[in-house]
């Protein structure tokens, strides 16, 4: 029975984590600017990952497996924001548009709604 | 500085050096170079007004519709028969773990039984790329140096381009400084955060490498630990900290150093080997830290070798010098 449990409640977190992940995925490949695709990449790098190795550390129970999966979320929590914050620095730095608004058309059927300009 | 010879001017030995400073053109006076009358160069030149028509005359058509279509269809084809063939070629490989796989000959089981007695490695892969075939490792960490040699040649740039630089004359090179203007520097999260990661990559490399020979790692995953380590810090503090520990003459020296001293201990210890010499090497307890004979030593040069490389890489890429 405790078996059983523990593995649930791992898969549970492995199908949350690769949810996370593709929703990264997808949000690299389909947003336009910049700091839109870098959020979608770093939802992948922290919460995807986070998941991920939750449910790992779950399925191995309590051992030096798991102290070092627990490691690479540390590493990975420390230093994937802090790359995510360099590259948006020099895309603020470098963007010219990019205290533009975006522009949202009327005749388009976006009222309302946030939209994305080309 | 010794005599010139009197004759210098007309000599061999002046023209070559000259030609390899760049302060002759061979080609001066080897071609004849003839500009074309005006009016020959007007009709030949192709304006940009032409381009465009030809280009509209072109989509005009449906003939690059076709094209499009063709290509799509045709690239499809292209991967499903690669595919296909490197699917066939598999179902011909033998089934995996078979007893009767040509791989598994007298090599392996020797490796296998005898590689920690004769090695004194844990890590029987170790054993193998740094005592059975370490003329490989060496030809390898030979050839990173060599690359980073190549990019040093293709990338550096050279002391009068900087003394031009520091003078703003150099257009060239000022354009080239403007580009990096925009780098964020000194950034105080990514000192904060260098600061507590740093020492932990760097320890973290260094284990990889002391422990090549009991666990999995050895020089090369733990030399490129401990460049990536450098090039954070690089990142976070400035070529001003770096350089205080970190020059040319540095990268020249660490990785000479350890290449002459892996090439002088492996050719002692192949020579010993084949002769059926004592090599005088001390083996060790298989496990303990200072054990297995040559392998730790040769795994902090490659580690060092690698490290250094991977540094030196990152330094000429992003402003051509050390």
């Amino acid at each position: 029975m405790f078996a059983w449990i523990r593995f649930g409640t791992a898969g549970v977190f492995l199908v949350l984590g690769l949810f996370f992940e593709t929703l990264a995925v997808f949000g690299v490949n389909r947003f336009r600017r910049t700091l839109n695709r870098m959020h979608g990449a770093a939802i992948g790098d922290t919460l995807g990952i986070l998941f991920v190795i939750l449910g790992l550390i779950v399925m191995r129970g309590f051992s030096m497996d798991s102290l070092k999966l627990f490691l690479v979320v540390a590493f990975f929590w420390i230093a994937s924001p802090v790359s995510g914050h360099m590259i948006s620095r020099l895309e603020a730095m470098t963007d010219k548009n990019m205290g533009e608004l975006t522009v949202i058309h009327k005749e388009a059927g976006f009222q309302g709604q946030e939209g994305e300009t080309k | 500085m010794s005599r010139r010879r009197d004759d210098y001017e007309q000599s061999w030995w002046k023209g070559f050096k000259e030609w390899v400073d760049g302060a002759v053109d061979p080609l001066a006076s080897g071609i004849e170079i003839q500009i074309p009358e005006k009016e020959q160069r007007d009709k030949e030149m192709v304006h940009p007004g032409d381009f465009g028509q030809t280009q509209q005359s072109l989509y005009d058509g449906r003939g690059l519709w076709y094209f499009r279509r063709f290509y799509q269809v045709m690239s499809v084809f292209l991967c499903l028969s690669i595919i296909f063939v490197l699917l066939w070629t598999v179902s011909y490989l033998p089934a995996f773990g078979n007893a009767g796989n040509p791989d598994n000959n007298e090599v392996s089981a020797r490796y296998i039984e005898q590689g920690l007695k004769e090695t004194g490695a844990v890590n029987i892969v170790t054993g193998m790329i740094l005592d059975y075939r370490a003329f490989d490792t060496f030809g390898e960490s030979c050839v990173l140096f060599i690359a980073s040699c190549c990019v040093l040649v293709l990338l550096r740039i050279d002391a009068e381009d900087k003394d031009a630089m520091a003078k703003g004359k150099s257009k060239k090179r000022m354009a080239e400084a403007n580009d990096r203007i925009f780098e964020p520097k000194n950034d105080i999260i990514l000192q904060k955060c260098a600061c507590v990661l740093v020492p932990l990559i760097l320890v973290f490399g260094i284990y990889i490498v002391l422990n090549g020979h009991l666990s999995p790692g050895g020089g090369f995953s733990g030399g490129a630990v401990l460049g990536s380590g450098l090039i954070l810090y690089l990142n976070a503090f400035g070529f001003k900290k770096t350089e205080r520990f970190f020059t040319e003459k540095v990268y020249r020296r660490v990785t000479l150093s350890a290449l002459t001293f892996y090439c002088l201990a492996k050719s002692y210890s192949f020579f010993t080997g084949a002769n059926h010499l004592e090599s005088g090497i001390p083996l060790g307890t298989p496990g303990a830290i200072l054990s297995s004979g040559l392998i730790l030593p040769l795994n902090i040069c490659v580690g060092m070798v690698v490290a250094c490389t991977m540094y030196a890489f990152y330094t000429l890429f992003r402003k051509g010098g050390m």
